[in-house]
């Protein structure tokens, strides 16, 4: 069979994977809602839960799919559908799939010629290859760490908490540091921090309707909704400034 | 006897586990038994040493940093369904949030795992969707006028899950944040490149800042 990059049958394996890994949510989903109803977590919580997981979702699975169509330009749509929806993050693709065609003597820029058979399964391996740590960790490591955070919380539930939130903090400050990263480039660079501040002060005029009216159901709506203002302020704001 | 959920979740997580990388590893094994092709090892390797170092040091951390932030059930989901810092955990955190349950806890376990995979099936329902219709879809999403926002997306998500936690927890934020800003603004003043990649190993340095004060701040009594 020729190869080609949008052949109907990659399409068919990429479906097919995904569909397991689809099937593989769901279980847990399943398993997580019969879990916490055992343990007396209230329905409606559960499913807010699902509700606002599922809004929150929407505005950077976008961003993810605009990904597909950006490495889909050299390599086809089977490929980065399948590496987006499942293991990888555009971040990582992206540096795996240009660091891969250029040692294949090409570069994901190059649009002239297209991507060979030969190419793309090296391409393909080396994405692969490059993020099998977690999958092929986590299975081993999972229970020890896990382990691990119960005995901590065992011996004293208060630390035990502070570490979790400690955790959660490195997460925030390190993002949060990465968006001051090009604030040397001049006033574009300050752009992220401007959509930064805009999106933190809709989340604390949120906090303070939510205080005052007590409409609490709001607080599953307001990280969505921040987020979103904070993204279309980035179109004026970039229009302004340039960059 | 029945098993306890913490028990069971770590025998579908391998299971899982095992099947969704035999699939992933799967399909360039299946395009090259389907169009004849063999790879050459020469260029694989090349790729490899370009990529592998770092990614193989930030995934080894990430199983350390995530797993005890997200839980057991939302883990072995998580490093499947991919997309982790900038999807899986803050949507995680903020159900966490919103369900006001204690991080760590059982209850906290259960809202992350329902969180994740939530997320985890939008994703990939949005993404199918969107290759589906990609003729119509293209130039939507090519939009100049768009792709700031797109491009901003981190800053809008950390902006607000930041002033939430950040004002919850200043005393245990004020240390990691003040290093990461110092690092994030000098390092690129002194004419250090790429730290944009490395923010998966900055996630563990904040993080074990953040442990190191909260200790000498829980032993005085001040947390």
């Amino acid at each position: 069979m020729e190869f080609s990059l949008n052949s109907p049958i990659l399409f068919w394996i990429v479906g097919g994977i995904l569909l397991l890994v689809l099937g593989q949510s769901v279980f847990f989903l399943i398993r997580a809602w019969q879990a916490g109803k055992e343990m007396g977590i209230e329905t409606v919580k559960l499913r807010k839960t699902v509700v606002s997981s599922a809004i929150f979702t929407i505005a950077p699975a976008i961003s993810i799919l605009m990904g597909v169509l950006v490495l889909s330009k050299k390599l086809g749509l089977a490929l980065p559908w399948l590496r987006l929806s499942v293991i990888g993050a555009l971040t990582y693709e992206l540096t795996a799939a240009e660091n891969a065609a250029k040692a294949a003597g090409t570069s994901l820029s190059e649009s002239a010629t297209a991507v060979t058979g030969e190419q793309f399964l090296n391409i393909t391996i080396v994405m692969t290859l490059g993020i099998i740590v977690g999958l092929v960790l986590v299975p081993i490591l999972c229970k020890k760490i896990q382990g691990g955070m119960v005995n901590l919380r065992n011996k004293d539930s208060k630390w035990g908490e502070i570490v979790t939130t400690a955790l959660f903090m490195g997460m925030v400050s390190a993002f949060m540091g990465l968006i001051f990263a090009n604030i040397g480039a001049g006033l574009t660079g300050w752009i992220p921090v401007f959509i930064m501040i805009i999106s933190a002060v809709c989340m604390a005029l949120f906090g303070l309707l939510i205080k005052i009216t007590k409409w609490n159901w709001i607080n599953d709506y307001a990280l969505p909704i921040c987020m979103l203002v904070g993204m279309a302020s980035a179109i004026p704001l970039t229009n302004w400034i340039g960059g | 006897m029945k098993r306890s959920y913490d028990e069971q979740i770590h025998i579908d997580g391998r299971i899982w586990g095992l099947i969704a990388g035999v699939a992933i590893v799967a399909f360039p094994l299946l395009v090259a038994i389907i169009y004849h092709l063999k790879p050459d090892w020469g260029v694989v390797l090349k790729g490899l040493i370009g990529v592998a170092p770092i990614f193989w040091t930030v995934g080894l951390i990430e199983v350390f940093t995530y797993i005890p932030m997200l839980g057991a059930g939302s883990s072995y989901l998580a490093f499947v369904t991919g997309n982790i810092t900038n999807l899986k955990a803050p949507c995680a955190m903020n159900a966490m949030e919103n369900a006001e349950v204690k991080p760590g806890t059982k209850e906290a376990e259960i809202i992350s795992t329902i969180a994740v995979a939530t997320s985890s099936i939008v994703t990939i329902l949005i993404i199918a969707l969107g290759v589906l219709m990609i003729a119509p879809l293209t130039p939507i999403l090519e939009s100049p006028v768009l792709e700031p926002a797109f491009n901003n997306i981190l800053p809008a998500l950390f902006g607000a899950l930041g002033v939430v936690y950040i004002s919850k927890n200043w005393k245990l934020a004020i240390a990691p944040v003040s290093v990461m800003l110092a690092i994030y603004i000098i390092l690129p003043l002194l004419g250090v490149k790429g730290l944009d990649g490395l923010v998966g190993i900055f996630v563990p340095v904040g993080a074990l800042i953040a442990i190191a004060v909260a200790r000498v701040l829980y032993k005085k009594g001040k947390i």
